[in-house]
């Protein structure tokens, strides 16, 4: 049995080297020298004819159990030592993750884009559309139309920048609206529509004021709109912009161009009605303008106004921006401060 | 209009607080500004009776009085006041008390004598300086009916009252006049006002007389009348009557003129007396003023009348008053005034506003008559002045009026349906519920069929003609918070973008993705600024008429000015990198038009560092090729047909001339591209700074190309450099067409990598390194085929540019 004897040497020896092996090329000698065909276990194999034929399967077995014993502690060995160098190199590649990233420039748009963009949408998705109109506008168009005639006491309420005596920056986006009226087949449906832009008025730049600002107007008209449809679009408009618990109340107010008029108030977002510096301890905004369309704002467009009514509504982005993010001089939006603009780069 | 709480308690029972009345009216009128309680934050302020009155020892303007406030003994007070005097009755600020501007009185010693509190003037106990008297305006205030000693001073000066500042529109001008704030405010409570008036004695002679009148004018003069008043007796008014009009915000000034303005702010009529004595004739004539006459006011100046006015005249010779407006200065009424004649007319809102606004020159009246009167009311208001001028001021009224244009006051009557209401509003009211707001509103009503009702309007409710103005009466009076909340039920329609709002929004979302961020600047400009950096010659600026400023007087034709400004306006902040963007319209006036086109723009501007340096990678200055790097990649987003090609320009004096590239769209321009001359830099005080203008609106109408997708190539592609060295003045776009003419069929793209002057390149050359990448979508490639490719673009390389081949 010295053969066996043998092989348990050389299994002890193999296991105590494999387990002290430090690299991978070692282990490799190590596997080659004892496995390998000049091996000892090859060679115990190969002197198995000498064997009778009692032992031959025995040993046979043994030196096969020895064999696989070796390659499994080799193999075990080996993923040993490869996880070991991973960690290393792992632990060597380890970076300051709390360094700063690569820088990506991305611009933002204007926050009166933002607030405009943002009520743009939400009517889009009420099946208005969303018209353009000239800036540099008609007198026809911008009062007349707008049933605001030469010397109504009314053209006060909208100091104007004249080009010529029939020619003006446009006060506001109205026009746009009696140029849509005008132009609306209402065979093919209802006019819904809102008028961004920008407009001017006669007025010196300060913290309140500025001879530049912008509106939405909104237009709704067909054979049976109540102030009720006005009251609910406005509560939809106003729990979007200022959040979902917001109300509103309407107040008589006066506009040549809608009869019945009304002011109309959000419940204020800072102190959510209680009273606050923001609202002026009211509990209320004013937030914009509204009312049933004059009929002869739909008489001038050449529709019949016992047949066709509606509503109509002007916002300022402008005042809603400034309301929403507590800005207190609307200078600011035209003076482009890069500071200022890159405070608005998130939704929100 | 300020409002009065307690004079309103003359027409109507009110115990309402104040302050919820002021909710009320403005939830359903009228807006109510402010409530005014004048009293607040005063105190310790009595009546003071000066018994005795010494000068200061060592003051030349100093007094010492003796002022008996209703104590056991006189308290000494010293006063600088010129008009004080001994025997009066003042306003004693006593120790210890708050005066105006929340000023606190303590016993204090002035120049060695002690002072126990202060005499005030109006002003000191929180009088605006418009409604102190004339005559205590430089001075204390001193009672001239008789007061309690020792009693507080307010309940004598009014300031017990409360003030509602009525904000109002100009459609409801009918509330300009006490009579009509308190019909607004009645119909609220349902009650329905009670006015008294003083019938009028009249015991003159005839007024006709003694005076006539002519119109000449009637259409813009729908009512004239005139009373005849003699025996005035010129003197301060009644308290009561001071105190109203101070509490309205007028300055008393006598107990005539103090009348004409009472019975305004009652009736909402303006009226006007004239010193009878102070007229060459007694022949009145209303017509239109003529070229070069002038007429001096009452305020003093002297104005140029135009043929538009209407003036009232002295037996048509000299104009003696602005019509509706002013008076005119030769016939105020003074202290010799004995005789006056009264006028109460109406006259054209257009034309008085025309006038006012010409003359710079807004008075309580023109105001009225701008947005109407009540014409019901001009008689009565007429007569109810010189009721009262008989009785604070014991004249003799004339016998009857003089009519130079009569007006017949109408009610309106407009029909409504009870279902009409409904329809617009969105209610279902009942029948009773509208007939009750019309009742209490003041209005008749009629009903037929049930349903239809007859709406009476009185004449004093003028801003009521149509339907829709009734439906705004029931709206409001029923109450907003009352209407239903609903959506529109209309049928469906699309809600979109149309083409050109989405290609401006692509616009904006490439050129932020790009790291611009959008500006808004101004489309009103200075001259300069507007005609910098246009882009269409033969257009002309467009001016406003009557600019504000000249920063503000002309439109833009560029954006890049803009966008300079607002560059400057960072730098001087120490905001010195910049990427931004404007997106917005310019105004290009064709020669033979009044009208400016407006056209959609876009425009951007670096400069400074695109790359500030940090840990990862160095500086990187914004020069022309990061702008046109972006502008290129915008431009590929658009798919057009036609190549974008750069052309270098010098034609721009506004812009670098070795570094300005015009942008076309095949053989379209488009815009322009480059660095701003340093020369109009250092007019903006900016750095380096590169522009690009584009004309979206062109942009637009440009053929695309329609996206058919390909399929991903199976086959590889290959590449090949070369490096050439050419003439220094050979342009990349030279080489680039060279190799595209000449690249074959299986030419997929050119790449230059590498350009180089300097060692090893001789002067005057430079050299420039493509990358060649060639694609057979049906095969793979050959040596051999890509090899002649080579050999035949090289040739024509060699041939055409002189280039050499490294």
């Amino acid at each position: 049995m010295s053969l066996k004897n043998d092989l348990e040497v050389l299994r002890d020896q193999g296991l105590t080297q494999i387990k002290a092996t430090e690299s991978m090329k070692d282990l490799n000698d190590i596997r080659v020298k004892l496995l390998g065909k000049k091996g000892p276990i090859t060679n115990v194999l190969r002197g198995m004819k000498d064997l009778s034929p009692e032992e031959r399967p025995k040993v046979g077995a043994f030196a096969n159990e020895i064999r696989d014993t070796l390659t499994t502690a080799i193999e075990t060995r080996k993923n040993s030592l490869e996880a070991e160098a991973l960690n290393k190199q792992l632990a060597a590649e380890t970076i300051d993750v709390t360094l700063p990233g690569r820088q990506v420039h991305v611009g933002t748009s204007h926050i009166l884009t933002q607030t405009m963009d943002d009520i743009e949408e939400l009517f889009i998705g009420m099946g208005y559309q969303v018209v353009d109109g000239p800036e540099v506008e008609e007198d026809h168009y911008n009062f007349e139309m707008m049933n605001i005639p030469k010397n109504h006491p009314a053209r006060d309420m909208q100091d104007t920048f004249y080009i010529t005596n029939e020619l003006l920056m446009r006060t506001h986006t109205s026009p746009v609206q009696a140029r849509t009226l005008e132009k609306h087949d209402f065979s093919q449906g209802p006019l819904k529509m809102i008028s961004p832009g920008r407009v001017f008025r006669r007025d010196t730049d300060d913290a309140t004021h500025s001879h530049q600002f912008h509106q939405i107007e909104g237009l709704v008209v067909d054979k049976h709109i109540t102030m009720a449809d006005l009251k609910g679009t406005l509560e939809v408009l106003a729990k979007h912009v200022f959040g979902a618990e917001r109300t509103i109340r309407l107040r008589p107010s006066y506009f040549p161009f809608t009869e019945p008029s009304v002011e109309v108030d959000v419940s204020c977002f800072a102190c959510g009605g209680k009273g606050c510096a923001v609202c002026k301890y009211t509990g209320w905004i004013e937030v914009l303008g509204a009312g049933m369309v004059h009929p002869n704002v739909i008489k001038n467009a050449g529709i019949d106004p016992d047949v066709y009514g509606g509503f109509a509504f002007g916002l300022g982005p402008d005042r809603f921006a400034m309301l929403k993010y507590g800005i207190d001089d609307i200078r600011e939006f035209y003076l482009n401060d890069i500071r200022f603009l890159h405070q608005f780069n998130t939704e929100g | 209009m300020k409002i009065s709480y307690k004079w309103l308690q003359d027409y109507i029972p009110l115990s309402e607080d104040p302050d919820v009345l002021a909710d009320k009216v403005s939830r359903t009128g009228i807006e109510v500004a402010s409530v005014i309680r004048p009293e607040t934050g005063l105190k310790k302020i009595v009546v003071g009776h000066i018994n005795a009155m010494a000068p200061h020892p060592d003051s030349d303007h100093l007094n010492i009085c003796q002022v008996d406030v209703g104590e056991a003994e006189d308290y000494q007070i010293v006063c600088g006041a010129p008009n004080v005097a001994p025997g009066q009755n003042v306003i004693v600020a006593l120790p210890n008390s708050r005066i105006a501007g929340n000023t606190k009185i303590k016993k204090s010693k002035m120049r060695g004598v002690q002072s126990m509190g202060m005499i005030c003037s109006l002003q000191e106990i929180g009088f605006s300086e418009n409604v102190v008297p004339k005559e205590f305006a430089n001075g204390i205030y001193v009672f001239q009916e008789p007061v309690t000693v020792g009693a507080p001073v307010f309940k004598y000066l009014g300031m017990d009252d409360i003030i509602l500042d009525f904000d109002i529109t100009p459609n409801r001008a009918d509330t300009l006049g006490m009579h009509g704030a308190a019909w607004e405010v009645g119909a609220m409570y349902a009650e329905k006002p009670k006015f008294e008036t003083n019938d009028l004695v009249e015991t003159g002679q005839s007024i006709a007389n003694e005076l006539s009148v002519d119109v000449t004018n009637k259409n813009l003069v729908p009512a004239y009348y005139l009373r005849r008043i003699h025996n005035v007796k010129l003197q301060p008014s009644p308290m009561w009557l001071q105190t109203r009009l101070w509490n309205a915000g007028i300055r008393p000034i006598n107990n005539v003129v103090d009348i004409t303005n009472y019975v305004m702010i009652t009736y909402g009529q303006p009226l006007h007396a004239f010193d009878a004595n102070k007229l060459t004739s007694d022949h009145i004539v209303v017509r239109q003023a003529q070229k070069k006459e002038t007429l001096e006011t009452l305020d003093e100046v002297t104005r140029q009348l135009s043929t538009d006015d209407i003036v009232i005249t002295d037996d048509s010779q000299t104009p003696i008053a602005l019509a509706g407006i002013m008076g005119g200065k030769q016939s105020e009424i003074d202290g010799n005034t004995t005789d006056v004649i009264l006028e109460s007319a109406v006259f054209d809102g257009a034309a008085i506003r025309k006038t006012a606004q010409r003359q710079n020159l807004r008075t309580d009246a023109s105001t009225r008559f701008e947005k109407g009167v009540d014409t019901s009311a001009i008689i009565e208001a007429l007569n109810a002045a010189a009721a009262l001028l008989v009785k604070y001021a014991a004249a003799t009224v004339d016998q009857g009026y003089l009519t130079g244009q009569a007006i017949k006051p109408q009610a309106v009557t407009i029909p409504i349906k009870l279902d009409r209401i409904n329809h617009i509003l969105g209610t279902s009211l009942t029948l009773d519920q509208v007939i009750e707001i019309f009742h209490n509103l003041g209005f008749g009503t009629a009903v037929t069929d049930g349903e239809l009702i007859k709406v009476t309007v009185p004449p004093r409710r003028w801003d009521i003609h149509i339907e829709a103005d009734l439906v705004e009466e029931i709206a409001r009076m029923y109450g907003y918070d009352r209407l239903p909340v609903s959506l529109p039920k209309v049928a469906m329609t699309p809600g979109e973008f149309n083409p050109q709002q989405k290609f401006i929004r692509h616009a904006k979302r490439q050129l932020q993705s790009a790291g611009l961020s959008e500006v808004i600047s101004y489309a009103l400009t200075t001259e300069v600024k507007a005609t910098q950096f246009k882009m269409t010659q033969l257009d002309q600026l467009t001016k406003l008429n009557w600019p504000m400023t000249e920063d503000h007087a002309y439109l833009r034709l560029n954006l890049v000015s803009g966008l300079l400004n607002d560059i400057a306006y960072n730098v001087a902040r120490k905001q010195t990198d910049l990427a931004i963007y404007e997106q917005g319209r310019v105004f290009p006036k064709p020669e033979q038009q009044v009208r400016p086109n407006e056209v959609e723009y876009l425009a951007g501007a670096i400069t400074g560092l695109t790359q500030s340096p940090n840990w990862l990678e160095p500086k990187q200055a914004a020069d022309f090729y990061t702008l046109k790097g972006i502008v290129t990649n915008y431009l590929a987003t658009l798919a057009l047909k036609d190549a974008v090609v750069y052309r270098a320009t010098d034609r721009y004096s506004e812009m670098h001339p070795g570094r300005t590239a015009d942008i076309y769209i095949g053989d379209q321009f488009v815009g322009f591209i480059g660095q701003v001359h340093p020369l109009i830099a250092k007019q903006y005080d900016i750095h380096e700074t590169y522009v690009f203008q584009l004309d979206l609106t062109k942009l637009l109408e440009m053929p695309n190309q329609r996206i058919v997708s390909q399929p991903a190539p199976k086959y590889p592609a290959v590449s090949r450099d070369i490096a050439l060295v050419v003439p220094e003045n050979t342009t990349n776009a030279q080489i680039d067409a060279v190799i595209r003419r000449r690249g074959g069929q299986y030419l997929q793209r050119i790449k230059l990598f590498d350009v180089y002057q300097g060692k090893n390149i001789a002067t005057g050359y430079k050299s420039m390194a493509y990358s060649l990448q060639f694609q057979n979508p049906e095969d793979t490639l050959t040596e051999g085929v890509i090899n002649e490719q080579m050999t035949h673009i090289l040739d024509y390389l060699k041939s055409e540019l002189n280039a050499e081949i490294r």
